[in-house]
């Protein structure tokens, strides 16, 4: 049995990178210690179990709505969260359930939100796509509205100059939206810290990219904002990346666009088995030689953990999702008084109007203010 | 201006005694028009929170389109007083994100025919949010720029979005007239911790207005949700907002001439809009008619009758309440039309008329 030092270092060579206005890339090998890489390893676990989890919420039906799956793209969110600080910001799109808990949302706090629990991290009030946490922007319904609110918090970074940067996420299907290239510019023009990530799963709902798109060079749609391909099956290749970003960033260059190749293994959501676009061929293939967690297992089992310690966390991580599954099933229903709940920060409302004149309701402040 | 020629002062006097009935403290009070109140305002709410700042078309280097940010990029410099691209979309969304961050923008739109372009960020980004984050993400921004009508600017340049705004919850809206109302509004709108909407008005940006020491003062807030009694009456209440308060006060002194006692009410704010100052007018004249300069389908009018038929104060009324409202056209350019297309003085005088009935059939010719 091999054994692990705590010390011990290991160097793994990562995916090359395609360069679009750059003169350098991202470094071409990653390290890592034992504790990161066990850490690692948790966090893709957990990802994939809590997706598995609300697909199989949705189907029980105790999941309403739009439920959009994240599975496939865990490397993506796993390399980015461990290159980021504390003063950074992210912004992402409805498929944010991943990103709820790598911002600090607990398991139960994005079940129990998807089931329309209390104990939601937005009380049942915001559901699938709208979950939030310090310096987590959401979870956002519209296809690209959040590039220029990120944008938005590029700016927030500068003008209080506490060195942070923002992070957008939009996908290739998003790619092609105005707002988008107004952000751009808005970023360039005025050096805002902003790493926009496209993350290309290569489908935009069922439409696939080269139809979608007369350009699927995602990194190079920036035209004079630099940009970085990257091939984001890989957590250490999108780790690398993300360090690179946060240095463009940081050292007055203005904003990166990075292009995160990936892939997601269910269809666009619970109501798409993915399949209708896309062969099972293909599907299959990627789920079997590209998932993210089976290729950080085969990198990190080499020489820095044992195949025993992956498998404590395999058990752990099990229970611990199925123990807040179950509780997000039993857990209380918002209470319908929060109907006209933090409507408003500072409600100037005497009544609000319920869906007859003779049924005033009140608005209530749950929420703590300030 | 020379003030010691008398035609001006004279000028001067007539629009002041015009507009200030039923303004307390106008006596040593001092003239600033509708813009420098809400340069003021801006001016002084960047002073006081250094998290304040403006963004949009021209507000820096051109001082304003129409002036309103005059010196404050002198004053404040790039950081704080930004020019925006022609990207409404963009810098909108930009504002929002800002706000979600903790900063306070003022976002200008040159006028708010251009807020259709970022509408989806008025909306879904900022009047939701704290909603949908169950009062986790608070958005403090301000939306503001003039709206409707102007003079000439045709179709796609004079459209009234109150009705639009005051629709969706999470937003707050308001509607100043003078420049108490702007500078007090504006303000509050500022330091307001949620989305709000300030409805301004070009053809009013130009008007003198006293303004008291005390609205002159750092510290003047308007509260937001409460309308304002401009003239007492007894006998209508006639309830404007915004451009048509100064329509329904021009009627109002013509019916005063026949007899008829207007209560004129500056709602200020279309959301909350302050219905129980209408009500007690209503328990009061009996009669009602509401002034907007909007289109009349589904407009600021139509949510008071509404909001009448479903309370007491239907049986308050002795007569059905009307709306004066815009034509329901798209606004033509040729000044015959134009003038058509929007409230008059004489088309208040001629509704209250109708609403009152019998009792004054001789005022109506």
């Amino acid at each position: 049995m091999m054994k692990t030092v705590s010390t011990f270092i290991s160097k793994h060579f990562i995916q090359p990178f395609k360069l679009h206005k750059l003169d350098r890339g991202p470094a071409s090998t990653s390290t890592l210690t034992a504790d990161d890489a066990l850490k690692m390893y948790e966090n893709l676990v957990v990802l994939r179990r809590l997706e598995s989890a609300s697909g199989n919420l949705y189907q029980e039906k105790a999941i309403r709505g739009f439920c959009h799956l994240y599975s496939g793209q865990e490397a993506v969110a796993i390399g980015m969260r461990a290159a980021m600080r504390n003063v950074d910001t992210l912004i992402t799109s409805y498929r944010c359930h991943s990103w709820a808990y790598l911002m600090g949302v607990s398991a139960l706090g994005v079940l129990a939100e998807l089931t329309g629990r209390k104990t939601g991290c937005s009380r049942g009030k915001g559901g699938s796509m709208h979950m939030y946490a310090k310096n987590f922007f959401g979870g956002n319904g519209i296809v690209g509205a959040q590039v220029p609110l990120g944008a938005g918090a590029g700016l927030a970074h500068k003008y209080n100059d506490d060195g942070g940067v923002n992070f957008c996420l939009y996908g290739d299907g998003a790619a092609n939206q105005g707002q988008l290239f107004e952000a751009f510019n808005m970023a360039k023009l005025w050096s805002l810290p902003c790493v926009f990530v496209c993350e290309n799963n290569r489908y935009g709902m069922g439409t696939s990219a080269n139809r979608s798109s007369a350009s699927t060079e995602y990194y190079t749609r920036g035209d004079y904002v630099p940009g970085l391909w990257v091939d984001a099956m890989d957590v250490l290749t999108t780790k690398e990346a993300t360090k690179f970003g946060i240095e463009h960033c940081t050292s007055g260059k203005g904003p990166l666009v990075m292009e995160m190749s990936t892939y997601r293994f269910h269809g666009h959501s619970m109501s798409d088995p993915g399949t209708s676009y896309r062969s099972r061929e293909e599907v299959q293939q990627m789920r079997q030689t590209k998932d993210p967690i089976t290729t950080f297992k085969e990198q990190i089992t080499k020489e820095l953990v044992t195949a025993g310690q992956l498998k404590e966390i395999d058990i752990k991580v099990k229970k611990e999702i199925e123990e807040a599954t179950q509780q997000s099933k039993k857990d209380p229903e918002v209470d319908v008084e929060e109907l006209a709940a933090d409507i408003y920060y500072k409600n100037y409302e005497s009544k609000i109007r319920n869906v007859r004149p003779d049924q005033v309701l009140s608005h209530v402040e749950v929420a703590p203010r300030k | 201006m020379a003030l010691k020629s008398s035609p001006v002062v004279f000028d001067l006097v007539t629009r002041l005694t015009r507009r200030c009935f039923s303004t307390s403290k106008a006596v040593s009070s001092k003239l600033v028009t509708v813009r420098d109140a809400l340069n003021q305002a801006i001016d002084e709410e960047m002073e006081r929170d250094e998290k304040v700042f403006v963004m949009g078309e021209e507000v820096a280097q051109y001082d304003g389109a129409y002036k309103v940010t005059r010196g404050l990029w002198k004053k404040y410099g790039d950081k704080r007083v930004i020019d925006t691209p022609i990207t409404e979309a963009g810098f909108a969304g930009i504002a929002v994100g800002a706000a979600f961050a903790g900063l306070k923008p003022i976002c200008e739109f040159m006028t708010f025919n251009f807020s259709m372009q970022a509408i989806d960020h008025i909306i879904n980004s900022a009047a939701k949010t704290f909603y949908m984050s169950a009062g986790t993400v608070p958005v403090p921004i301000v939306f503001r720029g003039p709206n409707g009508a102007a003079a000439g600017v045709a179709a796609q340049h004079s459209q009234c979005f109150g009705a639009w705004f005051m629709h969706c919850p999470g937003l707050k809206v308001v509607m100043p007239y003078s420049a108490e109302d702007a500078k007090g509004l504006l303000k509050a709108a500022i330091r307001d911790p949620d989305p709000v909407v300030v409805l301004e008005n070009e053809m009013l940006y130009g008007v003198p207005f006293p303004m008291s020491d005390e609205a002159l003062s750092k510290d003047f807030v308007l509260p937001i949700g409460k309308a304002k009694i401009e003239r007492a009456g007894d006998h209508v209440t006639v309830v404007c907002a915004g451009r048509t308060t100064e329509t329904a006060l021009q009627a109002a002194n013509e019916l005063a001439g026949k007899g008829i006692e207007c209560e004129v009410i500056n709602l200020r704010s279309l959301r909350p809009l302050d219905f129980d100052t209408i009500a007690e007018s209503v328990r009061k004249t009996h009669h009602l008619i509401t002034v907007e300069q909007g289109w009349p389908n589904c407009g600021v009018g139509a949510e008071i009758c509404a909001r009448v038929m479903e309370s007491a104060s239907f049986f308050e009324l002795d007569a059905p309440a009307w709306r004066v409202t815009g034509a329901d056209v798209p606004m033509p350019y040729a000044a015959a039309l134009e003038a058509r297309a929007l409230p008059a003085p004489h088309h208040v005088v001629a509704a209250a008329a109708a609403v009152l009935g019998n009792r004054i059939s001789e005022a109506v010719n």
